[in-house]
């Protein structure tokens, strides 16, 4: 089973849409590597610089409701993929964007409010990170001299799919 | 316990459940595009998997950018077109006959009551106005479409609307999708379908239903589902009617999909149209929604017309009602894409596409472009623009441009003003 986890990107904010995370007109490029420079381009938040060391460094993102709202495109996944982030934390996902994720064989992990507040409340830490177990369904976050665990679900498909590393070779061995 | 639409649709195509809690389905319809196929297709010949499942279910159209703007997008073409061609996809349109996916298949007749429909674009849920259920996929599960005619998905719960009265003048099927969602909010159906029922849904046209379930996943929504009837019937009817001896045949099998009459909802919300207004978006999100009362007189640069959600006949019909003998306003530019050029020929022949130029519209091809801002009116750093499209993310429609959606109508009356604009006084 694959690992997941590292340095945290906080995106402190609901309904983040698949244009803020990989504008339109990027959909014209053929291969995902060509992606990688647009993450997160037209996203607007306090703090946040697309182009920054914290962006460039993470491997987890942590955010609020219903992120990846909007269009169907993989990009979005992709543009995360090849930018070496390969899981998202937050407390709804919309339905295309998360199936997507696991469709790549990366994680899209819902959490209630209470356990994301708290996790969140490490945004201000220099050394955020995050380890996360898919089998098990925990995830821990250090930050500050503090370590916090949470348990969290996820289907047995969507389990899977992690596990073998897509939906691809699956459907065409068992369809 | 009866059944919802989508539960009926879902019992009949069940491949199989691989885990619990996800179905596998057995896929009627696979449309594609040049914007999420190429990489599709680019994979699947990587993995030594160029094969597709049954070409005659498999469609595809390059519209998002169409004549090609530059060597990347043409090469996405390239891909699709010869992609089409290796595998004798026959239902493959180019340019001359390429229009907007979500006008185009089903003008074609491609989509019907009961269907199971995929896309790689996420307002695929259009479809589901003929009683299909119709969702927005992923590229990898297009490209497992493409491969084996199946996807899985979580059983999705249903919401019903029940949307009953009469519309009233100005106010229109985009009116009132922008108010469900303003009441239900951005993710109000994520993961649930949108069921439309009432007397309101059974009077609209096929155009009209289209139009209400484009905007479901502007909800959140899988898909949106109108219930067949005869309006469904007649509109299918130069398809169907070898298959069926009379419109009545054809309505007692489509009659199969209505939901039951004791199916179990997640909820039910209930829509009375009567005092309804034009209804238009204000912010970022689709669900911030005011009447135009309220935003009447708000600067604009752009007016566009045009998308899977509003650039067939009757919205083409509907706001050269309005347009007629007038001119646009000096401060603000106008553009009108018919979404097929089905669509574009007959509104040629009936004078509407005159009435456009005249009022000082550019016309032009049927394509995406302008809705996504990839092409055919972009918007600068700053501009605002009144659309008929379904969603007005910041930048959507150009880097730093704002965007307001609302019926052809409200469109049309905008453009005469240069602000925002009610078209009651039009009418």
């Amino acid at each position: 089973m694959k690992t997941f986890g590292g340095p945290v990107l906080f995106l402190d904010r609901s309904d983040i849409n698949t244009d803020e995370i990989i504008p339109a007109k990027y959909l014209t490029e053929i291969t995902k590597e060509d992606l990688k420079p647009y993450i997160l381009e037209d996203l607007k938040l306090p703090g946040f610089d697309p182009k920054g060391s914290k962006t460039r460094n993470a491997r987890v993102i942590v955010s609020r409701g219903n992120f990846g709202c909007g269009s169907s495109r993989e990009h979005a996944p992709w543009v995360f993929e090849v930018n070496g982030i390969t899981a998202v934390i937050a407390e709804s996902f919309a339905r295309i964007f998360r199936q997507n994720m696991f469709n790549c064989g990366m994680a899209a992990i819902e959490l209630p409010k209470a356990d994301l507040d708290l996790i969140i409340s490490h945004s201000g830490d220099e050394d955020a990170t995050m380890s996360i177990d898919i089998e098990a369904g925990s995830l821990t976050m250090n930050g500050g001299g503090k370590q916090r665990t949470f348990t969290f679900e996820i289907s047995p498909f969507d389990k899977a799919l992690v596990s073998s590393g897509g939906w691809v070779d699956y459907a065409d061995q068992n369809y | 316990m009866g059944k919802t639409t989508a539960e009926k649709i879902f019992d009949a195509h069940l491949v199989n459940e691989p885990f619990p809690g996800t179905k596998v389905l057995r896929l009627d319809a696979v449309l594609c595009h040049e914007i999420t196929t190429p990489i599709a297709i680019d994979d699947l010949i990587r993995r030594d998997k160029d094969r597709v499942f049954d070409p005659t279910k498999i469609k595809a159209v390059i519209d998002h950018v169409t004549p090609s703007k530059d060597t990347k997008t043409a090469t996405q073409a390239k891909i699709l077109r010869d992609w089409a061609r290796r595998h004798d996809i026959k239902d493959f349109f180019d340019i001359g006959a390429n229009g907007v996916c979500h006008a185009l298949f089903p003008e074609r007749g491609f989509i019907r009551p009961g269907y199971t429909v995929i896309m790689g674009d996420s307002h695929t849920c259009t479809h589901g106005a003929f009683g299909a259920f119709a969702a927005g996929i992923g590229t990898t599960d297009l490209e497992v479409g493409i491969l084996k005619g199946v996807c899985a998905f979580r059983q999705p719960k249903t919401i019903k609307f029940n949307v009953t009265g009469t519309l009233p003048k100005g106010v229109y099927a985009k009116d009132v999708i922008l108010h469900i969602i303003g009441r239900i909010g951005v993710n109000g159906a994520t993961d649930r379908v949108m069921e439309f029922h009432g007397s309101t849904i059974n009077a609209m046209t096929m155009e009209s239903r289209m139009t209400l379930c484009n905007m479901a996943i502007e909800a959140g929504g899988t898909s949106g589902i109108c219930q067949p009837d005869m309006t469904t019937v007649d509109y299918l009817w130069p398809f169907i009617q070898g298959e069926f001896v009379s419109k009545e045949a054809a309505l007692a099998d489509y009659s199969q999909w209505r939901a039951d009459a004791d199916a179990d909802y997640d909820q039910t919300v209930e829509i009375d149209v009567a005092a309804l207004e034009p209804t238009i978006t204000f912010g970022y999100k689709p669900d911030q929604v005011k009447t135009v009362s309220e935003l009447a007189g708000t600067k604009l640069d752009q007016i566009y017309i045009g998308s899977c959600t509003n650039g067939r006949l009757e919205d083409l019909r509907i706001a050269a009602g309005i347009l007629k003998g007038k001119k646009i306003a000096p401060n603000v530019r106008a553009i009108l894409s018919p979404a097929t050029p089905k669509i574009q020929q007959q509104a040629m022949r009936e004078g509407l596409i005159d009435i456009f130029m005249e009022a000082g519209f550019c016309v032009t091809n049927p394509t995406c472009g302008a809705c996504l801002g990839m092409s055919n009116g972009v918007l600068a750093d700053g501009e605002v623009c009144a659309s008929t499209t379904n969603r007005n993310f910041m930048g959507r429609m150009g880097k730093g441009g704002m965007v307001h959606l609302m019926s052809p109508a409200t469109a049309a009356a905008s453009a005469i003003e240069g602000v925002i604009a009610d078209p009651r006084k039009y009418l």
